[in-house]
């Protein structure tokens, strides 16, 4: 069977949001359904992928990918402030991979880099295209440019009262040449930058009708389920194909070297099948043997080797001697799983000679690129459809789902849907690496920081992905601890690789949380140690005067200093990390049954310029809740081979009950846009660990707290 | 196997076994997506619908069960004043990020207005504490149920 191509276009960009119908936003549909919203060509192009149409209308195809974050409210604001339109009247689409389109940006989203990395080309892009409307009315009526503006959709000359819509104007500013320069719009005048802005896709998908990966449907298609071998690095042994097509619905079992698939008419009939195959597997004794203390012990043993050097400066032994104070201690973190709540899945149809691919993936492009590598076909035969996704956090930087999909999709005629089970999710994904660090702070007799010795073990992503030209430092691990906000006489970072059979990946802050939790539990202690306040101590020596401002300012709101009731106790914690500056002080209560419970957490963000403060505030919210989640309670633990964990009883995640009060502050500024998809989760494990020490006068230095502080 | 069900006020007859979960038929063979798969074990709540006005896990009811009753769906429920408060409740508070617990909040939130059309926070964290959001948006979902019943009341005043 061979889909129909709906419009004939390669590119079909899919719009989420318009104002062009009516108020209400634009649903994805299915592109298989025949009835593809495909967005009209842009008329008039600021670039690949911003531009007005025919009728008049900014058309944006969002260059980075939406997971929750707010990327598309937040892109479509900026797009909005730069053609003076409003957000919710610009055509936004979600794209489908392709590299070339959106070149220098990648549309690969990740590392808090969206905003920064399309603010500047975004701007330019707005600028040249309204300042090619403006000079097409200008030269219609015969005006200076100078004197004409762009205002609500249409270019206005003040003097002559003249107002034409872009609609009259786009044939003329199109037919003229883009202006190869033009000024964007100076914060002093911004309408829609800096105000908060309802997301845009909120709506559709508080209704449910917000098509994300998994809801995806094409005609004809079939549903599979998919079992991988538990073990890492084991193999299928066998399965009962005959029970599994016992099952009413099932229409198929394939196999691979180290998977099972049952093919059916619906999700239902093939999980059943996969329940009644009872796949068998085998590992080597190595894997099959494989257990979680050997694990995370040869991490921590990885400290005692001298580590590649990612940053070093001054002499770390002279500067030790006669050292007044000295603060040594190893951390450790473990193994995490992203838990999306969107498990993982895909959508495919292999046939003549291309491949059709619907998913929800942080990497539109890359994942394309994969695809075509794993079926062995031209790029130009791939298509990926990207779609929204039920929760990202790093896990849908991998192409795997892409590649699990297709090899089951290349062995049958029709499309097919293939859903992960939670616990297929939860044993199967890209694990944020265990890690291990030691520090070791010399102060010198007049209080600074002599010497600040900082190593680091574990897992390295990058030397996965660089594969060759990794050179032994990882410099996602090391981003935080290389650039303190802490000024010492001497440095030293070293970094160790230490892998497992465990396989890693980005998770939500990845280096830098683990840096940050680390320096951030390390000064605390330093500080307790020599009898400071821990704000006043790292306040006597952050010289940034936005990293001060920030933690002065999260004092002052947080009530530092107040006396607590027994068992309560306030933890704080500064950040300078993917460009933005955040303090956060954390309230906790432990009860006598040592269980924690987070109160109220005070947070103050300098994101520099904020485009949209109610998406700050709620990557902030979100930051907290997950972070909270994770500093606690996550922990994915293996046990011959295998994950132990499985589902969201074993491990555990915040409920609504558990969720603490958040108090947040933006600082207004119109300083470069950082990043903030990270920072919160960064900031919060810190500041939770130090509040957990204050309540308790135990110091919990290997992650989670909860098993750390034990229960009673 | 057929069986035969009230969806949203319509009745539909599914080539269907009454064994299979609410979740997969919603989704599957009726074709009403707002309906989520996150856990398939009752813990997360983001295949929640109502049946009899009541919150049930889709997941956990077997279309069998729901035979004879009246379910509703987030694609049926948004139809309704309750639901109308709610999405107006929560696109006032902005509360969605990826959105993919979302329906089933707010089926939760609705069964929980109609047992208790005023609940204060505590009742509104118990009422809500059976839905798991990854995104961290409990804060806004807390706000808006609020508000939701604050715009309820006022329609029915």
């Amino acid at each position: 069977m061979t889909l129909k191509r709906v419009d004939g276009a390669t590119r079909r960009d899919v719009l989420i949001g318009s104002g062009a119908v009516s108020s209400a936003l634009m649903v994805p549909v299915a592109l298989g359904a025949g009835r593809s919203r495909a967005a009209t060509p842009s008329a008039l192009a600021g670039n690949a992928w911003l531009g007005v149409d025919g009728e008049g209308r900014v058309t944006l195809a969002l260059p980075k990918t939406e997971m929750g974050q707010g990327i598309l409210t937040t892109i479509t604001m900026i797009a909005a402030e730069e053609l003076a339109v409003k957000p919710e009247d610009v055509k936004v689409s979600i794209p489908d991979g392709d590299a070339a389109r959106f070149a220098p940006i990648d549309q690969g989203t990740g590392g808090s880099t969206s905003v920064r990395d399309v603010w500047q080309p975004l701007r330019e892009a707005g600028a040249k295209a309204r300042l090619a409307l403006v000079m097409a009315a200008a030269k219609q009526w015969g005006v200076p440019v100078a004197e004409c503006d762009a205002h609500d959709g249409a270019v206005v000359h003040k003097p002559g009262g003249k107002v034409l819509p872009y609609a009259a104007l786009v044939a003329a500013a199109a037919a003229a040449p883009l202006p190869t320069e033009a000024p964007v719009r100076p914060a002093s005048s911004y309408g829609v930058i800096g105000k908060s802005h309802r997301r845009l896709d909120g709506d559709a998908k508080a209704r449910g009708t917000a098509e994300f990966g998994i809801d995806v449907f094409v005609p004809g298609m079939k549903y599979a389920a998919i079992m991988v071998c538990p073990i890492f690095g084991g193999k299928l042994a066998g399965v009962d194909e005959a029970a599994a097509r016992s099952v009413s619905g099932v229409i198929g079992v394939i196999r691979g070297d180290d998977v099972v698939y049952v093919l059916a008419e619906n999700t239902w009939a093939a999980r059943q099948g996969m329940t009644a195959a009872k796949a068998q597997w085998t590992a080597d004794a190595a894997h099959n043997g494989a257990q979680h203390a050997a694990i995370i012990g040869a991490v921590t043993a990885a400290l005692d080797k001298p580590g590649f050097v990612a940053a070093t400066s001054g002499d770390l032994d002279a500067a030790r001697v006669g050292a007044a104070h000295r603060f040594s201690a190893t951390y450790t973190q473990p193994f995490l799983a992203h838990a999306t709540m969107e498990p993982a899945n895909c959508v495919a149809h292999v046939h003549d000679g291309q491949c059709e691919i619907w998913n929800g993936t942080q990497i539109p492009s890359d994942a394309r690129k994969a695809a075509a590598t794993r079926l062995g076909l031209p790029l130009e035969k791939v298509t990926l459809h990207n779609r929204l996704m039920g929760g990202g956090f790093g896990r849908r930087l991998e192409p795997d789902m892409v590649e699990r999909c297709l090899d089951l999709a290349k062995q049958v005629p029709f499309p097919v849907k293939l859903i992960w089970s939670r616990e297929e999710d939860m044993g199967h994904d890209w694990y944020r690496p265990a890690y291990a660090d030691r520090i070791d702070i010399a102060i010198g007799t007049d209080g600074r920081i002599a010497a600040w010795e900082h190593k680091i073990a574990g897992s390295s992503i990058m030397a996965r992905l660089m594969g060759p030209a990794f050179k032994g430092v990882d410099d996602d691990a090391v981003e935080g601890a290389i650039t303190p906000i802490y000024p010492a006489t001497a440095r030293k970072v070293t970094f160790q690789q230490q892998e497992s059979l465990v396989p890693t990946g980005w998770w939500r802050g990845v280096g830098p949380l683990r840096s940050a939790f680390v320096m951030e539990s390390a000064v605390d202690e330093l500080a307790h140690k020599l009898g400071q306040d821990p704000i006043t101590w790292r306040l006597s020596h952050i010289e940034d005067p936005r990293a001060r401002a920030v933690l002065e300012m999260a004092r002052d709101k947080s009530g530092w200093g107040e006396k607590t009731a027994p068992g309560i106790g306030r933890g704080v914690a500064v950040i300078h990390l993917w460009d933005t500056y955040m303090a956060a002080v954390a309230e906790v209560a432990v009860d006598k049954d040592h269980q924690i419970s987070v109160k109220r957490v005070t947070i103050v963000v300098d994101c520099g310029q904020a485009i949209n403060p109610s998406g700050v505030a709620a990557q902030i919210d979100s930051g907290v809740i997950f972070g909270t989640s994770a500093a606690l309670y996550g922990e994915v633990t293996i046990a011959n081979g295998r994950v132990e964990q499985s589902n969201y009883h074993d491990y555990r995640v915040l409920r609504m009950n558990e969720a603490p009060v958040i108090h947040t502050t933006v600082i207004e500024n119109h300083e470069k846009p950082g990043g903030m998809g990270e920072p919160p989760n960064a900031v919060i494990f810190p500041a939770l660990a130090n509040a957990v020490y204050a309540a308790t006068g135990k110091r919990v230095r290997a992650l989670p707290l909860q098993k750390g502080l034990g229960t009673a | 196997m057929a069986v035969t069900l009230t969806i949203n006020g319509e009745r539909r007859t599914f080539d269907a076994p009454p064994e299979m979960p609410l979740l997969w038929l919603l989704r599957d063979v009726a074709r009403l997506p707002g309906t989520k798969y996150g856990c398939a074990a009752g813990l997360c709540g983001a295949c929640s619908v109502l049946l009899d006005g009541m919150r049930v896990f889709g997941c956990q009811t077997p279309a069998g069960d729901a035979v004879g009753k009246s379910i509703t769906t987030i694609e049926g429920l948004t139809e309704q004043p309750l639901g109308k408060a709610l999405i107006a409740a929560w696109n006032e508070v902005d509360v969605v990020q990826c959105g993919y617990c979302q329906p089933g909040q707010i089926v939760a939130a609705a069964s929980l207005l109609k047992d208790n059309p005023k609940p204060d926070d505590e009742a509104i964290d118990s009422g809500m504490s059976g839905n798991i959001c990854r995104c961290g948006t409990y804060p806004r979902i807390r706000a808006a149920v609020r508000r939701a019943a604050e715009i309820h009341a006022g329609e029915k005043a």
